[in-house]
Protein backbone atom coordinates (compact mmCIF):
# COMPACT_ATOMS: atom_id res chain seq x y z
CA UNK A 1 0.00 0.00 0.00
CA UNK A 2 1.28 3.54 -0.78
CA UNK A 3 2.03 6.23 1.96
CA UNK A 4 -1.13 8.03 0.84
CA UNK A 5 -3.65 4.76 0.99
CA UNK A 6 -2.31 3.89 4.56
CA UNK A 7 -3.38 8.09 5.54
CA UNK A 8 -6.17 7.26 4.11
CA UNK A 9 -7.04 3.97 5.72
CA UNK A 10 -6.35 6.16 9.31
CA UNK A 11 -8.31 8.88 8.28
CA UNK A 12 -11.18 6.62 7.57
CA UNK A 13 -10.99 4.54 10.41
CA UNK A 14 -10.72 7.58 12.62
CA UNK A 15 -13.77 8.83 11.24
CA UNK A 16 -15.89 5.47 11.87
CA UNK A 17 -14.53 5.65 15.29
CA UNK A 18 -15.83 8.99 15.45
CA UNK A 19 -19.65 8.08 13.82
CA UNK A 20 -19.60 5.25 16.64
CA UNK A 21 -18.89 7.55 19.56
CA UNK A 22 -21.65 9.66 18.75
CA UNK A 23 -24.19 6.93 17.89
CA UNK A 24 -23.28 5.50 21.40
CA UNK A 25 -22.91 8.55 23.23
CA UNK A 26 -24.62 8.90 26.98
CA UNK A 27 -28.12 8.12 26.21
CA UNK A 28 -29.58 11.21 28.26
CA UNK A 29 -28.14 13.65 25.69
CA UNK A 30 -29.10 11.40 22.51
CA UNK A 31 -32.54 11.26 23.85
CA UNK A 32 -32.85 15.20 24.54
CA UNK A 33 -33.15 15.50 20.27
CA UNK A 34 -36.07 13.95 20.76
CA UNK A 35 -38.25 12.77 23.71
CA UNK A 36 -36.16 14.45 27.05
CA UNK A 37 -38.40 12.99 29.51
CA UNK A 38 -37.26 9.43 29.11
CA UNK A 39 -33.76 9.52 29.33
CA UNK A 40 -32.41 7.59 32.19
CA UNK A 41 -29.11 6.50 34.24
CA UNK A 42 -28.05 3.56 36.54
CA UNK A 43 -25.67 3.82 39.18
CA UNK A 44 -24.89 0.35 40.76
CA UNK A 45 -24.01 -0.64 44.40
CA UNK A 46 -20.96 -3.01 45.16
CA UNK A 47 -18.70 -3.56 48.18
CA UNK A 48 -19.46 -0.45 49.22
CA UNK A 49 -19.37 1.79 46.56
CA UNK A 50 -21.18 3.70 44.25
CA UNK A 51 -20.31 2.66 40.88
CA UNK A 52 -19.90 4.84 38.74
CA UNK A 53 -19.24 7.44 41.76
CA UNK A 54 -19.43 10.24 39.10
CA UNK A 55 -22.12 10.39 36.26
CA UNK A 56 -22.56 13.24 34.31
CA UNK A 57 -26.78 13.19 32.69
CA UNK A 58 -28.93 15.88 31.22
CA UNK A 59 -31.46 17.75 32.95
CA UNK A 60 -34.42 15.55 32.93
CA UNK A 61 -32.82 11.95 33.17
CA UNK A 62 -33.85 9.58 36.04
CA UNK A 63 -31.29 7.87 37.99
CA UNK A 64 -31.61 4.78 39.09
CA UNK A 65 -29.75 3.36 41.95
CA UNK A 66 -30.07 -0.48 42.81
CA UNK A 67 -28.31 -2.08 45.30
CA UNK A 68 -26.42 -5.19 45.21
CA UNK A 69 -24.82 -5.69 48.42
CA UNK A 70 -25.88 -8.10 51.33
CA UNK A 71 -26.02 -5.08 53.55
CA UNK A 72 -28.50 -2.32 53.10
CA UNK A 73 -27.63 1.17 51.70
CA UNK A 74 -29.28 5.04 51.78
CA UNK A 75 -28.71 7.45 49.09
CA UNK A 76 -28.94 11.04 50.08
CA UNK A 77 -27.76 14.04 48.54
CA UNK A 78 -25.36 16.15 50.92
CA UNK A 79 -27.94 19.09 50.32
CA UNK A 80 -30.90 16.82 51.26
CA UNK A 81 -32.49 17.48 47.71
CA UNK A 82 -33.13 13.69 47.71
CA UNK A 83 -33.08 10.99 50.10
CA UNK A 84 -33.67 7.56 49.68
CA UNK A 85 -35.51 5.06 52.52
CA UNK A 86 -32.70 1.88 53.44
CA UNK A 87 -32.53 -0.33 49.84
CA UNK A 88 -32.18 -3.89 51.15
CA UNK A 89 -30.17 -6.07 48.24
CA UNK A 90 -31.64 -5.71 44.79
CA UNK A 91 -33.90 -2.86 45.69
CA UNK A 92 -33.92 0.30 43.52
CA UNK A 93 -34.51 4.35 43.90
CA UNK A 94 -34.90 6.62 41.59
CA UNK A 95 -34.86 10.66 41.08
CA UNK A 96 -35.46 12.53 38.49
CA UNK A 97 -32.95 15.77 37.91
CA UNK A 98 -34.72 18.77 36.16
CA UNK A 99 -31.98 21.22 37.64
CA UNK A 100 -28.54 21.38 35.97
CA UNK A 101 -26.16 21.53 38.94
CA UNK A 102 -23.19 18.80 40.69
CA UNK A 103 -25.24 16.85 43.47
CA UNK A 104 -22.93 15.39 45.65
CA UNK A 105 -24.41 12.16 47.81
CA UNK A 106 -23.68 9.59 50.21
CA UNK A 107 -24.89 6.31 52.37
CA UNK A 108 -26.12 7.97 55.67
CA UNK A 109 -25.57 4.20 56.88
CA UNK A 110 -21.99 3.92 55.78
CA UNK A 111 -21.18 7.49 54.83
CA UNK A 112 -17.49 7.05 53.64
CA UNK A 113 -19.83 5.78 50.57
CA UNK A 114 -20.21 8.99 48.23
CA UNK A 115 -20.73 9.49 44.82
CA UNK A 116 -21.56 12.75 42.75
CA UNK A 117 -24.60 13.43 39.38
CA UNK A 118 -23.54 16.13 37.61
CA UNK A 119 -26.68 17.83 35.60
CA UNK A 120 -26.01 19.64 32.52
CA UNK B 1 -4.74 -20.39 87.85
CA UNK B 2 -3.11 -22.03 84.96
CA UNK B 3 -5.92 -23.38 83.42
CA UNK B 4 -8.25 -20.44 82.88
CA UNK B 5 -5.15 -18.21 81.86
CA UNK B 6 -5.27 -19.51 78.17
CA UNK B 7 -8.85 -18.35 78.01
CA UNK B 8 -9.28 -15.24 79.45
CA UNK B 9 -9.06 -12.26 77.75
CA UNK B 10 -7.04 -9.88 79.48
CA UNK B 11 -5.04 -6.62 79.04
CA UNK B 12 -1.57 -6.56 78.27
CA UNK B 13 0.80 -3.47 79.51
CA UNK B 14 3.63 -5.54 78.45
CA UNK B 15 4.16 -3.66 75.62
CA UNK B 16 5.48 -6.57 73.96
CA UNK B 17 5.92 -5.24 70.31
CA UNK B 18 3.59 -7.54 68.79
CA UNK B 19 3.32 -6.47 65.15
CA UNK B 20 0.62 -5.75 62.89
CA UNK B 21 0.17 -9.63 61.56
CA UNK B 22 0.49 -10.83 65.24
CA UNK B 23 -2.10 -8.32 66.29
CA UNK B 24 -4.41 -8.78 63.29
CA UNK B 25 -3.99 -13.28 64.43
CA UNK B 26 -4.72 -12.20 68.00
CA UNK B 27 -8.60 -10.87 66.80
CA UNK B 28 -10.73 -13.30 67.56
CA UNK B 29 -14.39 -14.65 66.45
CA UNK B 30 -17.06 -15.17 69.15
CA UNK B 31 -20.89 -14.84 67.71
CA UNK B 32 -22.36 -15.47 71.31
CA UNK B 33 -21.16 -12.59 73.70
CA UNK B 34 -18.55 -11.44 76.26
CA UNK B 35 -19.07 -12.04 79.87
CA UNK B 36 -17.00 -8.63 81.91
CA UNK B 37 -16.41 -8.98 85.24
CA UNK B 38 -15.64 -6.31 87.17
CA UNK B 39 -13.09 -7.29 90.04
CA UNK B 40 -10.84 -4.66 92.30
CA UNK B 41 -12.20 -1.73 89.50
CA UNK B 42 -10.74 -3.45 86.61
CA UNK B 43 -12.86 -4.93 83.96
CA UNK B 44 -12.04 -8.77 82.32
CA UNK B 45 -13.96 -10.19 79.60
CA UNK B 46 -14.16 -13.61 78.55
CA UNK B 47 -15.72 -14.92 75.84
CA UNK B 48 -18.73 -17.18 76.23
CA UNK B 49 -18.07 -19.69 73.92
CA UNK B 50 -15.22 -20.81 76.09
CA UNK B 51 -16.25 -20.45 79.19
CA UNK B 52 -17.02 -24.27 79.55
CA UNK B 53 -13.29 -24.55 79.71
CA UNK B 54 -12.92 -21.97 82.51
CA UNK B 55 -12.57 -22.74 85.73
CA UNK B 56 -15.26 -21.33 88.37
CA UNK B 57 -12.96 -19.18 89.98
CA UNK B 58 -12.16 -16.96 87.56
CA UNK B 59 -15.79 -15.78 86.46
CA UNK B 60 -16.95 -16.52 90.32
CA UNK B 61 -14.77 -13.82 91.56
CA UNK B 62 -15.42 -10.12 91.10
CA UNK B 63 -17.80 -8.04 92.40
CA UNK B 64 -20.13 -7.54 89.30
CA UNK B 65 -20.37 -9.22 85.97
CA UNK B 66 -23.08 -8.78 83.30
CA UNK B 67 -22.85 -10.15 79.54
CA UNK B 68 -22.34 -8.16 76.16
CA UNK B 69 -24.20 -9.39 73.24
CA UNK B 70 -24.42 -7.25 70.27
CA UNK B 71 -24.85 -7.49 66.47
CA UNK B 72 -27.64 -9.70 66.28
CA UNK B 73 -28.75 -8.13 63.24
CA UNK B 74 -32.43 -9.74 63.41
CA UNK B 75 -34.46 -10.14 59.68
CA UNK B 76 -30.46 -10.65 57.72
CA UNK B 77 -31.04 -13.84 55.88
CA UNK B 78 -28.38 -14.29 53.70
CA UNK B 79 -25.54 -16.34 53.49
CA UNK B 80 -23.11 -16.90 55.81
CA UNK B 81 -26.58 -17.14 58.46
CA UNK B 82 -29.62 -17.84 57.21
CA UNK B 83 -30.58 -18.40 61.02
CA UNK B 84 -29.33 -15.43 63.03
CA UNK B 85 -32.40 -15.96 65.49
CA UNK B 86 -30.71 -19.28 65.61
CA UNK B 87 -27.45 -18.18 66.70
CA UNK B 88 -29.10 -15.08 68.76
CA UNK B 89 -30.68 -18.42 70.96
CA UNK B 90 -27.50 -20.34 71.30
CA UNK B 91 -26.06 -17.24 72.59
CA UNK B 92 -28.92 -16.95 74.96
CA UNK B 93 -28.41 -20.61 76.10
CA UNK B 94 -24.72 -19.57 77.26
CA UNK B 95 -25.65 -16.91 79.18
CA UNK B 96 -27.98 -19.54 81.28
CA UNK B 97 -25.69 -21.83 80.98
CA UNK B 98 -23.10 -19.32 83.68
CA UNK B 99 -22.72 -20.66 86.96
CA UNK B 100 -22.79 -16.97 88.66
CA UNK B 101 -25.69 -15.41 86.89
CA UNK B 102 -24.59 -11.95 85.20
CA UNK B 103 -26.71 -9.00 86.79
CA UNK B 104 -27.72 -8.03 83.73
CA UNK B 105 -27.03 -7.47 79.38
CA UNK B 106 -25.42 -5.17 77.57
CA UNK B 107 -26.20 -4.77 73.95
CA UNK B 108 -24.54 -2.56 71.64
CA UNK B 109 -26.39 -1.82 68.86
CA UNK B 110 -27.45 -3.63 65.30
CA UNK B 111 -30.28 -4.96 66.96
CA UNK B 112 -32.33 -5.50 63.96
CA UNK B 113 -30.98 -5.97 60.52
CA UNK B 114 -33.89 -3.08 58.79
CA UNK B 115 -35.33 -1.35 61.57
CA UNK B 116 -38.77 -3.17 61.62
CA UNK B 117 -40.88 -3.86 64.60
CA UNK B 118 -40.96 -7.89 64.00
CA UNK B 119 -37.11 -7.78 64.27
CA UNK B 120 -37.04 -5.92 67.42
CA UNK B 121 -40.07 -7.75 68.89
CA UNK B 122 -37.94 -11.13 67.83
CA UNK B 123 -34.72 -10.34 69.74
CA UNK B 124 -36.72 -8.60 72.82
CA UNK B 125 -38.41 -12.43 72.66
CA UNK B 126 -35.26 -14.33 72.35
CA UNK B 127 -33.60 -12.19 75.23
CA UNK B 128 -36.23 -12.35 77.45
CA UNK B 129 -35.08 -15.57 77.55
CA UNK B 130 -32.46 -14.45 79.98
CA UNK B 131 -34.51 -13.07 82.43
CA UNK B 132 -32.24 -9.82 82.74
CA UNK B 133 -32.42 -6.52 82.29
CA UNK B 134 -31.28 -5.81 78.78
CA UNK B 135 -29.58 -1.96 78.29
CA UNK B 136 -29.33 -1.01 74.70
CA UNK B 137 -27.55 1.90 72.27
CA UNK B 138 -28.49 2.12 68.73
CA UNK B 139 -26.59 0.44 65.42
CA UNK B 140 -27.12 1.88 62.37
CA UNK B 141 -29.45 -0.42 61.28
CA UNK B 142 -31.71 -0.05 64.65
CA UNK B 143 -32.60 3.71 63.24
CA UNK B 144 -33.00 3.32 59.59
CA UNK B 145 -35.93 5.79 57.90
CA UNK B 146 -37.19 7.02 61.24
CA UNK B 147 -33.93 9.23 62.78
CA UNK B 148 -34.62 6.51 65.50
CA UNK B 149 -37.70 7.44 66.40
CA UNK B 150 -38.89 3.73 66.89
CA UNK B 151 -35.64 2.30 68.62
CA UNK B 152 -36.41 5.71 71.60
CA UNK B 153 -39.93 4.82 71.65
CA UNK B 154 -38.74 1.07 72.77
CA UNK B 155 -35.75 1.39 74.51
CA UNK B 156 -34.84 4.79 75.65
CA UNK B 157 -37.92 6.44 77.09
CA UNK B 158 -35.78 7.68 79.90
CA UNK B 159 -32.57 8.74 78.11
CA UNK B 160 -31.72 11.89 76.40
CA UNK B 161 -30.97 13.05 72.82
CA UNK B 162 -31.25 10.76 70.36
CA UNK B 163 -30.59 7.56 73.09
CA UNK B 164 -27.84 8.36 75.32
CA UNK B 165 -27.94 7.79 79.43
CA UNK B 166 -26.08 6.44 82.09
CA UNK B 167 -26.71 4.24 85.38
CA UNK B 168 -24.25 2.57 88.43
CA UNK B 169 -24.91 -0.53 89.33
CA UNK B 170 -22.45 -1.82 92.34
CA UNK B 171 -20.54 1.50 92.23
CA UNK B 172 -19.51 1.09 88.55
CA UNK B 173 -20.86 4.22 86.35
CA UNK B 174 -22.04 2.69 83.23
CA UNK B 175 -22.45 5.46 80.01
CA UNK B 176 -24.55 4.34 77.10
CA UNK B 177 -24.05 6.66 73.79
CA UNK B 178 -25.15 6.96 70.15
CA UNK B 179 -23.08 7.54 67.53
CA UNK B 180 -24.91 6.51 64.53
CA UNK B 181 -27.24 9.63 64.33
CA UNK B 182 -26.49 12.27 61.79
CA UNK B 183 -23.56 11.10 60.09
CA UNK B 184 -21.93 12.82 57.18
CA UNK B 185 -20.52 12.50 53.74
CA UNK B 186 -17.33 10.99 54.15
CA UNK B 187 -17.26 10.87 57.63
CA UNK B 188 -17.33 8.25 60.67
CA UNK B 189 -19.06 8.02 63.47
CA UNK B 190 -20.26 11.30 65.33
CA UNK B 191 -20.96 11.66 69.10
CA UNK B 192 -22.13 15.73 68.45
CA UNK B 193 -21.96 18.75 70.67
CA UNK B 194 -25.29 17.96 72.67
CA UNK B 195 -24.13 14.69 73.60
CA UNK B 196 -20.54 15.27 74.58
CA UNK B 197 -21.71 18.24 76.87
CA UNK B 198 -24.16 15.92 78.40
CA UNK B 199 -20.96 13.30 79.23
CA UNK B 200 -19.15 16.35 80.29
CA UNK B 201 -21.10 17.48 82.77
CA UNK B 202 -22.44 13.26 83.97
CA UNK B 203 -19.26 12.67 85.01
CA UNK B 204 -18.06 15.77 86.36
CA UNK B 205 -19.04 15.00 90.02
CA UNK B 206 -18.23 11.45 90.05
CA UNK B 207 -14.72 10.54 92.14
CA UNK B 208 -11.79 9.48 89.80
CA UNK B 209 -11.99 5.99 91.67
CA UNK B 210 -15.18 5.47 90.36
CA UNK B 211 -14.68 2.42 87.50
CA UNK B 212 -16.80 3.61 84.32
CA UNK B 213 -17.49 1.69 81.46
CA UNK B 214 -18.48 3.37 78.40
CA UNK B 215 -20.28 1.45 75.69
CA UNK B 216 -21.42 2.27 72.17
CA UNK B 217 -22.07 0.57 68.74
CA UNK B 218 -19.31 1.66 66.32
CA UNK B 219 -16.03 1.83 67.95
CA UNK B 220 -14.59 5.04 69.62
CA UNK B 221 -10.93 4.33 68.59
CA UNK B 222 -9.57 4.19 65.21
CA UNK B 223 -9.88 0.59 64.31
CA UNK B 224 -9.85 1.02 59.81
CA UNK B 225 -11.52 4.79 58.79
CA UNK B 226 -11.18 3.73 55.07
CA UNK B 227 -14.36 1.17 56.41
CA UNK B 228 -15.70 3.55 58.69
CA UNK B 229 -14.84 1.45 61.62
CA UNK B 230 -14.21 4.87 63.90
CA UNK B 231 -15.99 7.74 65.80
CA UNK B 232 -14.99 11.30 64.35
CA UNK B 233 -15.19 13.05 67.99
CA UNK B 234 -14.34 10.47 70.33
CA UNK B 235 -11.46 12.03 71.61
CA UNK B 236 -13.77 14.63 72.85
CA UNK B 237 -15.47 12.24 74.84
CA UNK B 238 -12.52 9.97 76.01
CA UNK B 239 -10.92 13.75 77.24
CA UNK B 240 -13.82 13.92 79.82
CA UNK B 241 -12.72 10.62 81.14
CA UNK B 242 -8.92 11.18 81.68
CA UNK B 243 -9.13 11.65 85.49
CA UNK B 244 -10.86 7.99 86.39
CA UNK B 245 -8.26 5.34 86.92
CA UNK B 246 -10.28 2.67 85.01
CA UNK B 247 -11.93 3.41 82.08
CA UNK B 248 -13.58 0.39 79.88
CA UNK B 249 -15.11 0.93 76.84
CA UNK B 250 -17.54 -1.46 74.88
CA UNK B 251 -17.91 -1.37 71.06
CA UNK B 252 -19.69 -3.53 68.48
CA UNK B 253 -20.22 -2.82 64.75
CA UNK B 254 -17.16 -4.49 63.43
CA UNK B 255 -18.26 -8.14 63.90
CA UNK B 256 -15.15 -9.23 65.46
CA UNK B 257 -13.15 -9.12 68.69
CA UNK B 258 -10.29 -6.57 69.17
CA UNK B 259 -8.95 -5.22 72.20
CA UNK B 260 -6.44 -2.01 72.91
CA UNK B 261 -5.23 -0.50 75.78
CA UNK B 262 -4.30 3.59 75.74
CA UNK B 263 -3.32 5.18 78.68
CA UNK B 264 -5.97 4.43 81.51
CA UNK B 265 -8.56 3.07 79.02
CA UNK B 266 -9.20 -0.55 77.61
CA UNK B 267 -10.94 -0.78 74.65
CA UNK B 268 -13.09 -4.06 73.66
CA UNK B 269 -15.08 -4.78 70.23
CA UNK B 270 -17.22 -8.03 70.80
CA UNK B 271 -18.49 -10.15 67.91
CA UNK B 272 -21.58 -10.68 66.60
CA UNK B 273 -24.13 -12.98 67.38
CA UNK B 274 -24.71 -12.79 63.37
CA UNK B 275 -22.55 -12.95 61.04
CA UNK B 276 -18.36 -12.58 60.91
CA UNK B 277 -16.98 -9.56 58.88
CA UNK B 278 -13.43 -9.72 57.27
CA UNK B 279 -10.44 -8.60 59.25
CA UNK B 280 -9.91 -4.68 58.49
CA UNK B 281 -8.59 -4.09 54.81
CA UNK B 282 -8.39 -8.17 54.32
CA UNK B 283 -11.40 -7.89 51.36
CA UNK B 284 -12.87 -4.91 49.09
CA UNK B 285 -15.43 -4.08 51.87
CA UNK B 286 -16.65 -4.30 55.43
CA UNK B 287 -19.63 -6.86 54.03
CA UNK B 288 -20.68 -10.29 55.43
CA UNK B 289 -18.34 -13.15 55.48
CA UNK B 290 -19.42 -16.06 53.45
CA UNK B 291 -18.61 -19.67 54.55
CA UNK B 292 -19.33 -22.78 54.08
CA UNK B 293 -22.73 -23.74 55.87
CA UNK B 294 -21.34 -26.58 57.26
CA UNK B 295 -18.48 -24.03 58.88
CA UNK B 296 -20.73 -21.10 60.18
CA UNK B 297 -21.46 -22.47 63.74
CA UNK B 298 -17.83 -23.24 64.24
CA UNK B 299 -16.98 -19.80 63.46
CA UNK B 300 -19.61 -18.12 65.08
CA UNK B 301 -19.69 -20.52 67.73
CA UNK B 302 -15.65 -20.72 68.43
CA UNK B 303 -13.36 -18.37 69.72
CA UNK B 304 -9.85 -18.45 68.33
CA UNK B 305 -7.64 -16.35 69.75
CA UNK B 306 -3.93 -16.95 69.76
CA UNK B 307 -2.32 -16.04 72.99
CA UNK B 308 0.78 -14.76 73.26
CA UNK B 309 2.55 -18.29 75.26
CA UNK B 310 4.14 -17.14 78.72
CA UNK B 311 2.02 -14.54 78.99
CA UNK B 312 -1.78 -13.63 80.15
CA UNK B 313 -2.39 -11.11 78.17
CA UNK B 314 -4.18 -11.58 74.46
CA UNK B 315 -4.22 -9.17 71.86
CA UNK B 316 -3.78 -5.60 73.34
CA UNK B 317 -1.01 -3.46 72.05
CA UNK B 318 -0.58 -0.23 70.34
CA UNK B 319 -0.36 -0.98 67.34
CA UNK B 320 -1.75 1.04 63.97
CA UNK B 321 -3.78 -0.43 61.69
CA UNK B 322 -3.75 2.66 58.81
Amino acid sequence: MSSRGVWILIWATLMIGAAVVLVSGPKAVAANAGQAQTSSAEVKIDNFSFGPAAITVAAGTTVTWTNRDDIPHTVVSDDKAFKSKAMDTDEKFSFTFTKPGTYGYFCSIHPKMTGKVVVQ
Amino acid sequence: MTKTVKDEILHDHNHDGIDRRGFLKCMAWAGTGALCVMQGGVLKSYSLSRLSDLGPSAVSAGELSFVQVSDSHMGFNKPANPDVAGTLKAAVDKINALQKAPEFLLHTGDISHLSKPEEFDTVDQILKGTGKEVFFVPGEHDVLNDDGAQFRERYGKAAKGSGWYSFDKKGVHFIGLVNVMNLKAGGLGTLGHEQLEWMEDDVKHLKSSTPIVVFAHIPLWSVYPEWGWGTDDSAQALAYLKKFGSVTVLNGHIHQIMQKVEGNVTFHTAASTAFPQPQPGKADSPGPMKVPAEQLRSILGITDVNYVKGQHALAVVDSSLA
